[in-house]
């Protein structure tokens, strides 16, 4: 009874962790983690800043690209995205649009 | 016989679980011990992203206070914005991860054995260090200025018991006091923070002590996001409330008599009813008795990995290291720590570190209603050092009317939450 709660336990740990993560790309979540520092762990953010976990991979290159070429203003936002390359902001889009 | 059973079903299903998930390629099993000395952004963050990144690797989190008070916001409470209960983060969060947080004083480092000595417990062994002390101050850098006399005028720039002091003597100031606030020069903790503090008081005294009059006397001639500032200042304080003394116009403090209130600077002695002492730092203290601080009081590190330059093995990060451009600030350290938790996978498992990702956002509150930026992305440059990425970052634009200000404003406080939930859990 107890090796049975003991094993079960390991395979809900195992099967709660991020799948998505494995597979990213490894460029995409070093960047990814520091869009965390304002959008919340994972990009979750519960309060006025967006959040971006799980955000549609369009949207977020849609959103970045805007606020780099000033289409879109915003405060803060505007002033990084400029700092991203195209393939930057393909793989971080990838990378958020997988974490749900 | 028992116990045996459930140990040799538990690995067999441990790696059965862990090789269905990670491919050991991009997810290494690290066997390897971590310990991190700070509870602080920097610290708590790198405690964290270590468990994330490898969760086999065993890690340790050393900090002496039980409880965490947050510099960010704690201008908002010593103006009577916010409770200070509302400063104050537990370390459940990252105990509930597995991290094993010990409530301790470190007395000294051994570089050459791998090893913490802690005032209460065992020595720890590590097979990687990070270091995260924050600031101490040059106390007596300004004549009469020591810890004693910060028990009577404050510093304030250490969250905690600093904060309520400042904070319960502006409730007691008389109605036409004088606050008097001693800016450093650089490099020190959160470049904006001293005007933050100057406008949040502004604030305080315009609703209650309406006479009241803010001197600032600072040891440089411009300061970050000054246009900013002022700009604020002037919409939302009456004019003459702040006053600004610069380097060139006499604004370096050179002394302080605690018992007189009276500070000395090259433009002669002022008189305070509450008087604000933000004295010259240094890197924390462990880090000079460690060996780990150079010269200049604070500690050289490869910005790649933030492993110091002086001690293999050891990584500093946040307020006390060499960073470069990066301001000394709650996100530089928490991005510090990131980079330097990959490192420490990377090398543990005998690969070359990734190319580090940096970067800093600050608010920073003009009123409670007005908030400003300032925003950078970071990169290695050619000469080895920290740069920000060109064409890119910056501050808030001026004149940008108060439907921006108030957005920066309602940011600044969802960040501090995001914040506190990435580095803290």
């Amino acid at each position: 009874m107890r090796v049975g709660l003991l094993a079960t336990g390991l395979v809900c740990f195992a099967a709660a962790l991020p799948q998505g993560a494995a597979a990213a790309d490894p460029r995409a979540t070093i960047e990814a983690r520091t869009c965390n520092s304002c959008h919340g762990p994972d990009g979750y953010s519960p309060g006025a800043i967006p959040s971006i976990r799980g955000m549609p991979r369009q949207s977020f290159i849609n959103a970045m690209q805007d606020f780099r070429s000033g289409r879109r203003t915003g405060t803060i936002m505007g002033r990084l995205a400029k700092a991203y390359s195209d393939a930057d902001i393909r793989a971080m889009a990838e990378y958020f649009s997988r974490l749900k | 016989m028992k116990r045996r059973t459930v140990l040799k079903l538990l690995s067999s299903s441990a790696a059965l679980g862990f090789a269905g998930v990670w491919p050991l390629s991009s997810r290494a099993q690290t066997r390897g011990t971590v310990v991190v000395i700070g509870g602080g952004f920097g610290g708590a963050t790198a405690a964290r992203y270590l468990r994330l990144i490898d969760p086999s690797i065993r890690v340790t989190l050393i900090e002496p206070a039980r409880q965490y008070i947050t510099c960010p916001m704690s201008n908002d409470y010593i103006a009577g914005e916010r409770e200070f209960e509302s400063l104050v983060r537990s370390y459940a969060p990252l105990r509930a991860q597995n991290i094993n947080v010990v409530h301790d004083t470190v007395t000294r480092i051994d570089p050459r054995a791998r090893r913490v000595f802690l005032r209460g417990g065992n020595p720890l062994p590590y097979d990687r260090l990070i270091v995260s002390p924050g600031i101490d101050f040059q106390w007596g850098a300004i004549a009469g200025y020591d810890e004693a006399a910060s028990l009577r005028v404050p510093h304030a720039w250490k969250a905690g018991d600093q904060s309520r002091l400042l904070h319960d003597q502006l409730q007691a100031m008389p109605d036409a006091g004088t606050v008097l606030i001693s800016v450093p020069a650089a490099p020190y903790r959160c470049p904006p923070g001293p005007y933050e503090r100057v406008s949040l008081i502004a604030h305080y005294l315009l609703t209650y002590k309406r006479r009241a009059k803010i001197l600032v006397l600072d040891a440089k001639n411009a300061f970050i996001k000054q246009a900013l500032f002022q700009e604020g200042w002037a919409e939302l304080y009456p004019r003459g409330m702040i006053e600004w003394v610069p380097l060139d116009k006499g604004g370096c403090v050179t002394a302080v008599d605690p018992q007189a209130m009276t500070v000395t600077s090259d433009g002669g002695v002022h008189r305070g009813d509450v008087i604000n002492v933000i004295a010259p730092h240094r890197a924390g203290a462990l880090a000079h008795a460690s060996g780990l601080a150079d010269s200049t009081g604070w500690c050289p590190v490869n910005p790649r990995t933030f492993e110091s330059t002086l001690h293999p093995n050891i990584h500093v990060i946040g307020d006390a290291c060499i960073a470069g451009a990066m301001p000394k600030s709650g996100v530089s350290a928490n991005t510090q720590a990131k980079v330097a938790a990959q490192a420490i996978v990377d090398l543990l498992n005998g690969r070359a570190p990734q190319p580090p990702s940096l970067l800093n956002a600050c608010f920073s509150l003009v009123g409670p209603s007005w908030g400003i930026s300032v925003a950078a992305v970071y990169e290695v440059g050619k000469d080895n050092t920290i740069v920000a990425v060109k064409d890119a970052g910056g501050v808030s634009p001026l004149k940008a009317g108060l439907r921006h200000r108030r957005l920066e404003a309602i940011f600044w406080n969802s960040w501090y939450e995001n914040i506190i939930a990435d580095s803290f859990g």
